[in-house]
């Protein structure tokens, strides 16, 4: 016990106090030595490694959305442009309850399932200081009901954003096309850099042919962001360069009145000018609205568009193929000319029979056109005379002859999509059918008839061709393009192809006259759209039959009917020598080429050469 | 001598000895709140309102100071038992039911006019209490005297981990711990627990909770979850390393200002000030912490008790600890256990504990007998 009541040492316990003080000086001494050594590892070892990192913590590149360049039509008309549109947007972050506010604001703003879907999709995908689109393109009423409710919704406000906007609707969707949201194709074969604050892209059309042009260069921001993304300034600016504007050869006014003229029929209208190939008019009918496309359309009003039997999505100018009738008449008898096969006469019995088969191949005129040369089988359509040259041709001669006009073969127009047309061989027909060619199917070729097909756009061409004497230029709907809305147009180039060039140059003079006889002698069949004309018209008239309904297809018993009609189809060029415009159209079960297609043709002619018929 | 010790040059120190100021510790201190009220400025983002409040805190502060300063250290002595048996049985009551909850901890206790932590008041009284038991026993002191002050040290730590409240724990312990090593406990006690620490440490592991554990972990591997727990030890690198030597400059900092760094005017307040003034910045705040730390070190060394030299000593590195821990937080040294920077950081109740603290040194160094010895 006594040991516990050491009386205390003072001295003693001062010294070992003083001896534990000093060594707890010299720890934090030491401890001090350490921290600094960790500031100086930090702070000047690896100085320039967080450098890097606090300078990319606080600087963010933000793209800029170039503006989309502009499409006129070649008299300046304005056929597709940018305006402003008024979007409703939420800001997840400033609303207290999204449930709440979205049902709130379907009371005032008409706002469907899909949006909500569109919506709580596009919401994952944002930050939630990100302001999210919930409806697009609120209308003027809508905006304001939206005004007066506004302090009732904090977080929610009108956005405008540039949209594209086609004021002519459908009158120019085939040639203009439209633009709608990038999808994931396309996200795989777009420069991701130069569109990585674009929203759309050229689906169709000239949006498509020249997207590269019409979407300019990408601008950035070097913006000071916050540890939250927010941007607070703007430390560096590269402004984005506008796309360039687009003048079309598309004359506006023409194709419109084209449409007009089309009436009730489906169809096609092609005009080119001969000497450049500039296309003045390409008109599909029907067409459709691409406004909806641009913001997406519903799926209903799209599976009615896709569904409709009149096809308004199907761009029938470029695509449509139909067998070119009668139309192909000029260049089967240039054919036959250059091959010293046009005979000076045929009788025609208004029917055609070959050696050895019973098969009668019936004229369209029962009574036949009696003794027939080529002028007369042009001028008064004689199928017989066709049969007999196309029989002394023989298919192949035919089908190399035909390809040096552009037949079976793209044109090259500056669009997408196009479609080649056919123009058999018995080569293909092996290929393709693994058949033998049968002589029957050379007699029904020669008037452009069986497995004989060409879009409008194709006619047109050829048309050209022949009013150039074979100069050929490729087809192209772009005028010129114009770098900003003061900018000088720069003209565009059409390309020049590979010309026809026949043994004997006469022959063109001879086939041209005869097409000038269709229209403007007694007996042509275009005579009642050539009468009155002040100038020269070349043209030929056909007639496309439309074989049988695909079986699946089910129609009304009195729209069978109209849909069996033959599809009316005209060929033209004006004036005869002096080439300005060629032309051809294609009415839709429309019946005979001179009762539906060459009348309107003749209109556009009028309107084109003398200013007439506005 | 009598002439020499009323010259004009001590005069001062006389009037301040009077006052039972120790002026050295007290410009040392004014100094480094000063320079914190700087970085605060920054790290408020210049919030004038932040610094009025914070102001306000130093002067409730310092002026408590300077009342705990006028409370001779025998007086102390005798309220120990009381004052250090108030607190635990504070902290009990705040576990049982009368505790109130903030951001899942139950650390507050509502006393209707204040609302405090009772863990504060262990922070001051667990090594007074220590030093207390210690002062009547002949040092360096025997096994069962060590068993007892690591009973004393243990249950008021259990309490406030149970809160739960870590970095309080912690710098209780390591306060007690303090005054046991200055009290000159043999070096093969000091080995021995280190040892059993160690062993010990999975239990503690296994007591902590989940968010603890994972603090822990992130320490252990910051990279692994940059965007989670990881965030705050990553953005406070880059702070300051960023800084380099000599700094972004005042109210430049990036990191800071652009919110990336999280807690800034509070636990991280470091790492703004790293940012802004470089390593040679901080070299300076060192400087002032070890003046202060060295200072109070002195002071324990010239007391004349050992109630004194114990409770002085411990108050000094603690208080150098409460820094240590804090900086090897934000530099990535040690996990993040959320303590404040002393007297820098942006905060009422710890501040105001700390200078009760450095008037207990001051009432320590100012009521010497003067003919001691």
């Amino acid at each position: 016990m006594s040991r516990h009541l050491t009386i205390k040492d003072h001295a003693h316990e001062t010294r070992l106090f003083t001896q534990r003080a000093v060594i707890a000086f010299v720890v934090v001494v030491l401890v001090l030595i350490g921290l600094v050594s960790r500031l100086v590892y930090l702070q000047v070892l690896n100085h320039e490694h967080y450098e890097t990192l606090s300078q990319k913590n606080r600087v963010k590149i933000v793209s800029v959305p170039p503006t989309r360049g502009l499409i006129y039509d070649r008299n300046g008309i304005l056929l597709a442009e940018n305006i402003p549109s008024f979007s409703l947007e939420l800001t997840p972050e400033q609303i207290v309850n999204m449930e709440d506010t979205l049902s709130a604001l379907r009371k005032i703003i008409t706002i469907n399932d899909e949006d909500i879907e569109h919506f709580q999709r596009l919401l994952k995908q944002k930050r939630r200081f990100d302001s999210v689109p919930l409806r697009y393109r609120l209308n003027d009423e809508e905006v304001a009901r939206f005004a007066v409710n506004r302090h009732r919704f904090p977080g929610v406000d009108i956005q405008a954003r540039l949209i594209r906007y086609y004021p002519r609707g459908k009158l120019g969707v085939h040639v203009i096309g439209y633009v709608s949201r990038i999808d994931e194709k396309e996200l795989r074969r777009i420069d991701n850099a130069n569109y990585s604050a674009t929203t759309h892209i050229g689906k169709l059309g000239v949006e498509r042919a020249y997207e590269d042009i019409l979407h300019g260069q990408v601008g950035y921001l070097e913006a000071e962001v916050n540890a939250q993304g927010r941007t607070l300034r703007v430390l560096n600016e590269t402004p984005a360069i506008p796309g360039k504007n687009l003048y079309l050869n598309i004359d506006f006014e023409m194709q419109a009145l084209a449409d007009h003229l089309l009436g009730k029929y489906r169809g096609s209208v092609v005009a080119i000018v001969p000497k450049t190939g500039e296309v003045i008019t390409l008109l599909s009918k029907p067409g459709y609205d691409p406004n909806p496309f641009v913001t997406g359309i519903d799926n209903k009003s799209y599976q009615t568009l896709r569904t409709s039997k009149d096809k308004p999505l199907f761009n029938r100018s470029l695509l449509g193929q139909y067998p070119p009738g009668s139309t192909i008449k000029p260049f089967m008898g240039l054919a036959g000319l250059e091959a010293g096969l046009a005979r000076h006469s045929t009788f025609c019995p208004g029917w055609y029979e070959l050696q050895g088969e019973d098969h009668r191949y019936r004229d369209w005129k029962k009574t036949g056109h009696g003794e027939t040369d080529l002028d007369k089988a042009i001028v008064e359509s004689c199928d017989v005379y066709f049969y007999e040259l196309a029989h002394r041709l023989k298919i192949d001669r035919m089908h190399s002859f035909m390809s040096r006009f552009g037949f079976g073969q793209k044109t090259g127009i500056d669009l997408v999509g196009e479609l080649a047309g056919l123009m058999p061989s018995s080569e293909w027909k092996r290929r393709e059918r693994q058949q033998v060619w049968y002589p029957g199917e050379t007699l029904i070729t020669g008037i452009g008839q069986g497995f004989t097909l060409t879009t409008p756009l194709q006619l047109a061409s050829a048309a050209a061709t022949l009013a150039m004497h074979g100069q050929r230029m490729q087809p192209s709907v772009l005028h010129a393009l114009q770098a900003g809305n003061d900018g000088e147009p720069v003209l565009h180039q059409a390309k020049r192809l590979e010309p026809v060039v026949l043994k004997n140059p006469a022959h063109w003079h001879s086939v041209i006259h005869s097409m000038t006889r269709v229209m403007h002698s007694a007996r042509g069949t275009g005579r009642a759209s050539g009468a009155g004309a002040t100038y020269e018209i070349a043209g030929k008239t056909g007639t496309a039959q439309v074989f049988g309904i695909a079986q699946d297809e089910e129609y009304e018993a009195d729209e069978i009917a109209e849909r069996l009609r033959d599809h009316s189809l005209f060929i033209a060029f004006a004036p005869a020598e002096k080439p300005e415009i060629a032309i051809a159209v294609i009415a839709e079960n429309a019946g005979g080429g001179s009762t539906t297609a060459a009348p309107l043709a003749r209109k556009l002619l009028d309107y084109y050469l003398t200013g007439k018929e506005q | 001598m009598l002439e020499g010790y009323k010259s004009r040059h001590s005069y001062g120190f006389s009037i301040a000895r009077s006052l039972h100021i120790d002026l050295t510790l007290l410009v040392g201190l004014l100094m480094l709140a000063a320079l914190g009220l700087v970085i605060l400025y920054s790290a408020s983002n210049q919030d004038m309102d932040i610094i009025y409040r914070q102001l306000t805190r130093l002067g409730v502060a310092f002026g408590i100071m300077f009342i705990i300063a006028q409370i001779p250290p025998q007086q102390l002595r005798f309220w120990t038992p009381w004052l250090f048996g108030i607190g635990v049985l504070l902290l009990i009551a705040t576990l049982s039911g009368f505790g109130v909850s903030s951001k899942g901890a139950q650390r507050w206790l509502d006393l209707g006019v204040v609302r405090f932590q009772p863990s504060e008041i262990l922070k001051i009284t667990l090594p007074m209490m220590l030093a207390w038991y210690l002062n009547d026993v002949a040092l360096p002191p025997r096994l069962k005297h060590i068993m007892v002050c690591g009973l004393l040290i243990i249950v008021p730590a259990l309490l406030i981990a149970k809160q739960p409240d870590l970095g309080t724990a912690i710098m209780i312990v390591a306060s007690g711990i303090f005054v046991m090593l200055l009290s000159g406990i043999r070096w093969r006690f000091v080995f021995a627990s280190i040892f059993t620490a160690l062993a010990t440490a999975p239990l503690l592991w296994y007591l902590m909770h989940d968010y603890q554990r994972r603090r822990v972990l992130t320490f252990l591997n910051p990279e692994n979850d940059p965007l989670g727990a990881g965030w705050h030890i990553v953005q406070s690198k880059i702070a300051i390393g960023s800084g380099g030597t000599y700094g972004k400059g005042w109210l430049n900092g990036t990191q800071s200002h652009l919110e990336f760094l999280p807690e800034r005017s509070t636990d991280f307040i470091f790492a703004v000030y790293g940012e802004e003034f470089g390593l040679l910045g901080i070299m300076l705040l060192l400087m002032m912490y070890l003046f202060i730390v060295a200072r109070g070190l002195y002071i324990a060394s010239q007391a004349q008790d050992t109630f004194g030299r114990l409770l002085a000593g411990s108050i000094a590195i603690t208080f150098f600890f409460g820094m240590v821990v804090n900086i090897g937080m934000v530099t990535g040294l040690l996990p993040v256990v959320g303590l404040p920077l002393p007297i820098v950081s942006y905060g009422g109740t710890s501040m105001v504990t700390l200078m009760i603290a450095f008037g207990i040194l001051m009432s320590v160094h100012t009521h010497r007998k003067l003919l001691s010895q």
